[in-house]
């Protein structure tokens, strides 16, 4: 293991290979009957199997800052994202959130439409009382300890070596555990697939040297994603200087989707 | 209406909207606990020796194998994938709690079927023997082609059907507590998230269980015109009461817990009870469908009743019985659904009749088992009624046959 950023710990790629080596040899020793019986080809065994996945160069370990000063809540990310991921009405692979904190401490939060389009002015009411506003962009928090993989019954869903938590549609069975399990409402059910999605990072793009498009697509640079295995990069940057926080740290999913000047009010 | 964190606004994340599982997920863990609660019936007699429960083994466990027929298929209706189901099988991830399920539901199954065999194989062989032609080749595939039948064959018959129904009951057990894990272990449902949660669901499954077979025996015996067996009823009575005490007391443990700690979980749960499942939970599950036959099976357990009466009280406690755990079936599945994971809402359910998920479907998936039972009461001789009743020389040939070697076992 080593430590990329204080306090998490990320598996470097060689030591998922070896662990994962000495993990099998174990419970093939180790293990029940009925798992001597069947071969288990769940989850990370899949890779490969699905559609569109093809094993990235794994020196990179990547992650995702938003910084929550930066956002001005365009809606420029939400549009970019729905057209590169053709994501059906009313669903969203990432949303912005606004929260107005009044001078008594009321939270009020929307997201009318997930952010598509804005947000309308807030009415005179909540207005004349507001202490802060702030713009909160959500998404899939790619999690080190994603509950979605561990629930998925047939191992379709997988957290890759260079930190994606992906979706092998081709394997899916739309049983919707994941969504269940998702504590961030990241995942959703796509009635037009009939099967789970959620954010990818824009895996594809990533695989061809680009940045997720809704990164791209921020005019405030409040998007942040690159590897943490480059110590010139933005995000290894960022998170160096340990101003990070990250979403419902109580459940221990450990997301690499950090953020900036993230207030406590923030779920 | 009070929102979880004193929410000013009903904040919703934008893709926790629908409730996705939805109806067929609250029949789905209901049709499971029939089977587990039917089995320990059946187990009962040849397990634990309750000899009043003799008349009624056989029943118990064909209407476990009817439920147990079908019991995944909620699941699989609800599929987005369905043509993948067997995945389950075939790809199984070991961290999954429900990658599990199709193994322990299968093997169960099989136990099922090979108990439900071996009583019932004197009955085919002697079919085939006093059959011909196509319906006595049907009679002997289920033979398994064993045509033979003595003395010894009964004893280690019994023997195995001991052994299977011994290991049957912590395999029902673990079904359903099994199924309750399922739900227990989201971490992101506060409502769900509760180690009690396999236990409710088990005890539950027995009370539901217990009382459905108590109603489905009534009306049989009612439509044939035979006898009750009143001793059975009152000694089944007081074993559902007392089963049902130890469900309501970790289902209403589990709420009190929460409030006195007052904690984040309470946060959320304390105005889901308050709020949205106020009408279904407190007033439905807890005032009125646990309270009556809590009194009425209560009153039959314990005091010396006329034998219509006892039947009218254990019956009707039974029925608001099966309402009581069908309702605790929705109020976990669909009310853990509608607290919002932003912590500052509530997610609405629709109620829904003629979609793949509605109320229309779930009743036809629900009533199957019980078409399958009659089906199977017209081939199989279910109970060992007085040989009055019976008209068929066969059958009644079958049963004295059957009879015998079970007393000479």
């Amino acid at each position: 293991m080593r430590e990329l950023i204080p306090g998490v710990n990320v598996t470097d790629i060689n030591d998922i290979d070896s662990k994962s080596r000495r993990e099998f040899v174990k419970k093939a020793l180790s293990g029940s009957a009925l798992m001597l019986l069947v071969y288990a080809p769940g989850a990370a065994a899949l890779h490969g199997r699905g559609t569109g996945w093809k094993q990235m160069s794994t020196e990179h370990r990547y992650a995702y800052v938003i910084d929550i000063h930066a956002c001005i809540g365009w809606g420029g990310c939400i549009r970019a994202c729905k057209q590169e991921n053709h994501v059906p009405d009313n669903m969203f692979r990432t949303w912005l959130e606004r929260y107005v904190i009044t001078e008594d401490g009321e939270v009020y939060v929307d997201s009318p439409d997930g952010g598509l389009k804005g947000f309308p002015p807030l009415n005179d009411e909540i207005q004349s009382k507001t202490s802060i506003s702030f713009f909160v962009p959500k998404m899939c928090n790619h999690c080190e300890h994603p509950p979605c993989v561990q629930v998925c019954p047939v191992g379709a869903t997988f957290k890759s070596p260079e930190g994606f938590v992906l979706i092998d549609h081709a394997h899916c069975i739309g049983c919707a555990y994941c969504v269940q399990a998702c504590p961030y409402g990241a995942r959703f059910y796509n009635t037009e697939i009939g099967k789970s999605d959620k954010c990818s990072w824009c895996y594809h793009r990533v695989q061809d040297g680009k940045s997720p498009v809704c990164v791209e697509a921020c005019p405030t640079g409040a998007r942040k994603f690159g590897d943490l295995l480059d110590p010139d990069s933005d995000v290894a940057k960022i998170l160096a200087g340990r101003q990070w926080a990250v979403l419902k740290p109580e459940v221990f999913t450990s997301p690499t989707c950090f953020y900036i000047s993230l207030p406590h009010e923030v779920v | 209406m009070e929102l979880p964190n004193h929410s000013p606004v009903n904040f919703i994340f934008p893709n926790d909207h629908e409730i996705t599982w939805s109806l067929l997920i609250v029949i789905y863990p209901y049709i499971t606990g029939l089977i587990a609660g039917a089995f320990v019936v059946s187990a009962l007699y040849k397990v634990f020796k309750i000899k009043e429960f003799k008349c009624i083994e056989d029943f118990a466990l064909v209407a476990a194998f009817c439920f147990g027929l079908f019991a995944a298929l909620p699941l699989l209706a609800h599929l987005g994938q369905p043509q993948r189901a067997l995945n389950i099988f075939f790809t199984p991830h070991a961290s999954s709690a429900m990658s599990i399920f199709g193994y322990v539901y299968g093997s169960y199954m099989i136990l099922l079927i090979i108990e439900l065999w071996l009583v019932y194989r004197p009955y085919f062989i002697l079919k085939v023997n006093a059959t011909e032609g196509l319906e006595q080749r049907l009679w002997w595939l289920l033979t398994l082609g064993v045509t033979i039948y003595n003395p010894d064959s009964a004893k280690l018959d019994n023997k195995l059907e001991v052994f299977l129904a011994g290991i049957g009951i912590p395999w029902a057990c673990a079904l359903h507590g099994y199924v309750g894990f399922i739900f227990g272990s989201v971490k992101a449902r506060a409502w769900w998230a509760t180690p009690l949660q396999p236990l409710i669901f088990l005890l539950s499954a027995i009370v539901s269980g217990m009382a459905i077979l108590l109603i489905m025996y009534t009306f049989i015996k009612w439509r044939q015109g035979a006898r009750y067996d009143f001793v059975m009823i009152k000694k089944y009575a007081t074993i559902l009461w007392a089963v049902f005490i130890l469900d309501f007391v970790l289902e209403i443990l589990e709420v009190i817990f929460a409030a006195y700690e007052k904690g984040h979980h309470w946060s959320l749960i304390g105005p889901l009870l308050k709020g949205p499942l106020f009408e279904t939970y407190v007033i439905g599950q807890l005032l009125i469908l646990s309270t009556i036959p809590f009194f009425l099976l209560g009153y039959a357990a314990l005091v010396d009743v006329k034998e219509k009466s006892l039947l009218y009280l254990a019956n009707i406690g039974s029925f608001l019985l099966t309402l009581q755990v069908l309702l605790m079936r929705y109020n976990v599945v669909i009310g853990g659904q509608m607290v919002a994971k932003s912590e500052r809402g509530f997610v609405k359910f629709h109620w829904d009749f003629f979609s793949g998920e509605g109320v229309l479907v779930c009743v036809a998936i629900f009533v199957m088992p019980f078409i399958t039972y009659y089906v199977i009461s017209q081939f199989i001789p279910i109970f060992e009624e007085e040989e009055d009743e019976i008209t068929k020389p066969v059958e009644r040939q079958a049963r004295r046959f059957r009879r015998s070697l079970r007393e000479n076992r």
